[in-house]
């Protein structure tokens, strides 16, 4: 029998050796600050040379609610490079990094700012280079536009109403932009999202996407000198997005209610205090380049089963659709969900995000502004608003 | 669906349950070993499962560091937990990669079921009254079974104590008490009294309380290795208070058995959510009730036949509030009804062939206060035919069965009031073939096994009808498998070794018609629920044991499990243009490498016990980029316990150290784990 028990020993202990190598391999090391680098997209091309055109544009990468992953990429037009994460890079000592959900980015005068929708701030940061300069804190913020030396933010966090719903209203904060602190709210409707500045005025989409059963209606006027409510304008429900045009009308999305309602686009004229326009059109995002609306959405059908990538540009002078669907190079046709479109005012170039499912990264695509076809890249999860940067703000 | 076709359905099953009543019984009993049987007998019944699963009992469950069902799952090779962390987080099982959709759980022999999103909590079930935890891949091969137990890709079987006389003594109490790290507060009771020769019955209670904060830190690093930030914080709102109350009754009957069985469970706890910038408190919070009775009735029927009976009735009530005013108000409550029943039969046709015919019904509803909800109705009929046959050394089991759910919901409430109601039916089919092969007919020790199998899952409730998300169009979600296996055993006389097993199975298991969650319009609020995902896996599961006696009075053992696995997403064959394409990437935070190893020794009155666990790197997406990369983990426990027999009872003092080295890590995403940790425990047993 001692040989069996000696068998049984070699067999054994060899086995268990080799098993604990195996597990001690694959150990834990300290988790380093995400510095990916630059990368070239194929068939990108340093452009330096094009007087008054923006030296560069940032990206901001939303993320997916709880996992902590909005980011920011920033394209270089000197060298062609792409470079993604941008924002750990420039401040790899900021404790948990950007934060959840990334909504909106812009930059004003040589300040980048970006809502953090899910983290409750709005973090500001250098234009030149993405250092961090400061936060402010805005419970559930949304969308912001500035007017001189004031941001300008909504939210969806205002007071409670105790009722069987137990509604909130949604207001606009009033932020200082050299001291980053809230001056002042104006209590809004519902879920306030998009926001413009036109005239002296602000105007804010209420979408009350909260309350699916009860949308809301209205854009409300918001009267800047006063910051008041002047007064609400009915237009359609669920409302999205706003874009101030250089004759003053007022362009609103409204997302439709996803079954019977579909989406729409408006265009309302301040002057007469009317609705100027009406297009079938899913603006879901919207760029304002010269006098022309950029649009890009995705409709779902429940026929189908399928979304419908779309894209249309719209002349905001004559109030005409000049195109209402996407002619121009095939690989538009590989975007699965175009979810933020920009436009190079100076070069014309059309840039194009895709949210592809949502939970992978997402993919930015570059048109020459005939539609051409130029790059593309990967970009983090959901890449969903674009600043370019002038020369101006990055001294 | 219209009536003609309900008909036909009803008459076809009807036609399947035939044989139960036609009475053609040529059988000899059979000693189905089982869940139910041996209520009185003082030890199991042999394993008569064609393809034994791995199994956690008495003496070993106590050993553990285990508070939970969940903590003790962690042991078995091909089983990942994902845990949210802490004494109140959830915790789901899922085995071999299929999704944990795909694992039925059994407590006691009868299904738990949540109809409303499948999901099973095993960190709620707590180890205080287990005896015994199985969990089997395909399913558990024993020819007496529901068809139920038949339905699922794996089987977590939890089966708890059943009382014990000896001496003559028609009584038995157990009192304990733990506390601990979390401000954990766990004091239990359990009660068994003989009635009769033939009846007894036993009752356990227990309160669990915790405040459940726990620190726990990150950190990140710069290329050079200096610290670029370093923070720490206190997990907040993961409380939990907890009672839970179970009585059962286990009897005798003239060529049978029966036992009864009531569970109540009433918990409330907060929801600790997800870490994020910014962010490092949440207050949503939960309140659950789950009541159910469920009973077992096994008797023979002459020489070569014998019948069982199960029957379940299940109410569950749950509440979520979220009172966070920066998102959006909710308060929610929802209720849940199951009725189950099942009616199996087995005959022996010859000495070494068997069969058996299992049909189920099962009843769910599903109600909430939410605005415009589905309420749905669902009914499900299974019927399973299963067979085994022996020849020589080899045995074989068969099986084939049939599941079709009648649906009844309402369409959402919308501007009009106007609802309209819908039917839909589905049927699933499911089939497997297990066999165990004893190649060398002089040498027992060796065993070769393997089975493939085809099951399904049917789309929960969430799945179909959850407002804006859910999809009435789904199909079931199928998973096929096939898995061929080795197993060794030698025991030993008179060596220090007292016996060794090895067992080695290789698997691919495919998923197909996935349900998931795909974008619906331009919106990242906006999902819907779809059947397009597919899985291919490839898997090696390896589990070594050992028990030795190296000097009198000394014991010693081990057991290693370990698990390899690759688990890729085949669902988008066109993105696959970069590093960062999903195509065949490893599927989200299913670890490469996983593995768990536990040592003890026992000496006179002292236990002492030793477990590691390791999860290798995962990803938490199929995009396999460094962004999405998640650390491995591993954790070392040490228990230590002490017994002291007095004259009419026995204490026993417990002390547990986890996580003794105080990795800072995380199963999910940014819901930190707690580090080290510790209770202290004492109990009476008179």
């Amino acid at each position: 029998m001692q040989k069996i028990k000696t068998t049984a020993i070699y067999r054994t202990v060899p086995l268990l050796f080799a098993a604990a190598c195996l597990i001690m391999q694959s150990c834990r090391h300290d988790v380093m600050v995400d510095f990916p680098g630059g990368q070239k997209p194929g068939g990108a091309e340093p452009d330096p040379s094009v007087p008054d055109a923006p030296i560069g544009f940032y990206l901001l990468n939303q993320g997916n609610m709880g996992m902590n992953k909005a980011s920011i990429d920033y394209y270089d037009y000197t060298t062609g490079e792409y470079t993604r994460n941008i924002y750990t890079q420039a401040n790899p000592d900021a404790v948990m990094a950007l934060g959840d959900v990334g909504n909106q980015i812009v930059i004003h005068s040589d300040r980048l700012w970006a809502i953090i929708n899910c983290s409750n701030k709005v973090e500001v940061m250098q234009a030149s280079d993405c250092r961090r300069i400061g936060q402010t804190d805005i419970p559930n913020c949304r969308y912001m536009a500035f007017d001189g030396d004031y941001a300008y933010i909504s939210s969806y966090a205002g007071p409670v109403i105790i009722d069987d719903d137990y509604d909130q209203l949604g207001y606009v904060a009033k932020i200082n932009t050299t001291t980053l602190r809230e001056e002042a709210r104006c209590i809004v409707r519902f879920q306030p999202d998009g926001i413009a500045v036109s005239g002296g005025r602000l105007y804010v989409a209420n979408s009350g996407g909260y309350r699916p059963n009860n949308y809301e209606k209205t854009l409300s006027v918001i009267d800047i000198s006063t910051f008041t409510v002047e007064k609400e304008v009915e237009l359609g429900i669920n409302l999205n997005q706003v874009v101030a045009d250089a004759d003053g009308k007022i362009w609103v999305s409204s997302r439709g209610d996803y079954y019977d309602v579909e989406p729409h686009l408006y265009c309302y004229d301040p002057a007469s205090d009317r609705i100027a326009a009406s297009f079938d059109i899913d603006a879901s995002s919207m760029w304002l380049s010269g006098g022309t609306l950029y649009t890009v959405g995705n409709s779902f059908s429940y026929d189908t089963m399928t979304s419908t990538p779309m894209f249309s540009r719209i002349d905001t002078s004559a109030m005409t659709v000049e195109q209402s669907h996407w002619e121009g190079a095939e690989e538009f046709g590989q975007i699965k969900a175009p979810y933020c479109i920009a436009v190079d005012p100076v070069r014309g170039d059309i840039y194009i995000t895709d949210a592809g499912n949502y939970v992978n990264p997402g993919y930015l695509y570059a048109f020459a502004a005939d539609g051409s076809y130029k790059w593309r890249q990967r970009t983090g999860d959901v890449p969903a608003s674009i600043a370019f940067l002038y020369p101006e703000d990055a001294d | 669906m219209n009536a003609k076709k309900v008909v036909t359905i009803i008459l076809f099953y009807l036609l399947m349950a035939y044989p139960l009543y036609a009475g053609a019984v040529v059988s000899e009993p059979v000693d189905s070993g089982g869940t139910m049987l041996d209520s009185l007998v003082v030890t199991a019944a042999p394993n008569q499962s064609t393809i034994a699963g791995q199994q956690l009992s008495g003496k070993e469950l106590d050993r553990l560091s285990a508070l939970n069902v969940a903590d003790a799952v962690r042991y078995f090779s091909g089983a990942q937990i994902k845990d949210y962390g802490g004494v109140g987080g959830v915790k789901t099982v899922d085995v071999r990669s299929m999704g944990s959709n795909h694992i039925g759980v059994f407590y006691d022999g009868i299904a738990l079921g949540n109809a409303q999103n499948g999901q099973i909590d095993l960190g709620r079930y707590s180890l205080d009254n287990v005896e015994q935890i199985s969990l089997y891949n395909g399913q558990k091969s024993e020819l007496f079974a529901t068809a139920k137990d038949l339905a699922s890709a794996g089987a977590l079987y939890i089966r708890t104590r059943r009382p014990r006389f000896s001496g003559g003594k028609p009584f038995n109490m157990h009192v304990s008490l733990r506390g601990g790290s979390f401000g954990l507060i766990n004091p239990s009771v359990r009660l068994e009294y003989r009635f009769s020769e033939s009846l007894s019955g036993s009752l356990s209670a227990e309160y669990t309380n915790a405040d459940g904060r726990y620190r726990f830190r990150y950190r990140r690093v710069y290329p050079d290795g200096s610290t670029a930030w370093d923070t720490t914080a206190v997990r907040q709102n993961g409380d939990v208070e907890a009672l839970r109350v179970e009585a059962a009754l286990f009897g005798r009957i003239t060529d049978g058995s029966y036992m009864v069985k009531g569970y109540f469970f009433d918990s409330d706890r907060g929801i600790p959510g997800a870490i994020v910038n910014n962010v490092w408190k949440n207050s949503q919070r939960q309140w659950d009730r789950n009541l159910f009775v469920q009973g077992n009735l096994r008797r023979r029927l002459g020489d070569r036949n014998e019948m069982m009976v199960n029957f379940k009735y299940a109410r569950d009530y749950l509440h979520y509030l979220n009172p966070d005013t920066t998102l959006m108000y909710t308060d929610n409550e929802f209720w849940q009804t199951e009725v189950y029943a099942s009616v199996a039969d087995m005959v022996e046709i010859l000495p070494d062939w068997h069969a058996n015919l299992a049909v189920d019904y099962q009843l769910n509803t599903l109600s909430s206060t939410l605005a415009g909800f589905a309420d749905p109705t669902r009914h499900t009929l299974m019927a399973a035919l299963s067979s085994n046959y022996t020849i020589g050394t080899l045995s074989m089991q068969g099986n084939a069965g049939t599941t079709t759910i009648f649906d009844r919901s309402w369409s959402p409430r919308r501007g009009d009031n106007h609802r309209t109601l819908y039917r839909r039916s589905r049927t699933a089919f499911v089939a497997g073939l297990f066999i165990n092969w004893q190649p060398l007919r002089d040498y027992a020790g060796l065993r070769v096994r393997g089975f493939a199998k085809r099951t399904f899952r049917m789309p929960t409730f969430n799945d179909l009808y959850y407002t804006d998300m859910g999809n009435a169009s789904l199909n079931p979600e199928y998973a096929t498998q096939y898995d061929i296996g080795l197993s060794q055993r030698w025991d030993f006389t008179s060596t220090i070794w007292r016996w060794l097993e090895l067992r080695l199975d290789g698997y691919h298991n495919r998923v197909s018609d996935k349900i998931i969650a795909v974008p619906k319009g331009n919106s990242q609020y906006r999902w819907m629920m779809m059947n397009i995902g597919k899985v291919r896996i490839w898997g090696l599961d390896f589990n070594a044991e050992a028990s030795a006696e190296p000097a009198a009075g000394l014991e010693i053992g081990g057991k290693l499990a370990y698990t390899w696995q690759r688990a890729m997403d085949y669902t988008d064959p066109a993105d696959c243009l970069d590093v960062a394409g999903t195509y065949k990437g490893q599927i989200a935070y299913i670890p490469e490498h996983s593995g768990a190893f536990t040592a003890f020794a026992n000496w006179r009155r002292w236990e002492l016990n030793y477990s590691f666990i390791y999860v290798g790197e995962r990803w938490h997406n199929s995009s396999n980029i460094p962004e999405n990369y998640e650390q491995p983990w591993y954790t070392h426990d040490m228990t230590l316990s002490y017994t002291l027999p007095l004259r009419r009872c026995t204490l026993r003092f417990t002390g547990e150290l986890n996580n003794l080295l105080n990795q800072q890590y995380e199963v999910i995403l940014n819901y930190p784990m707690p580090g080290r940790n510790w209770r202290l425990g004492v109990s009476l047993t008179l």
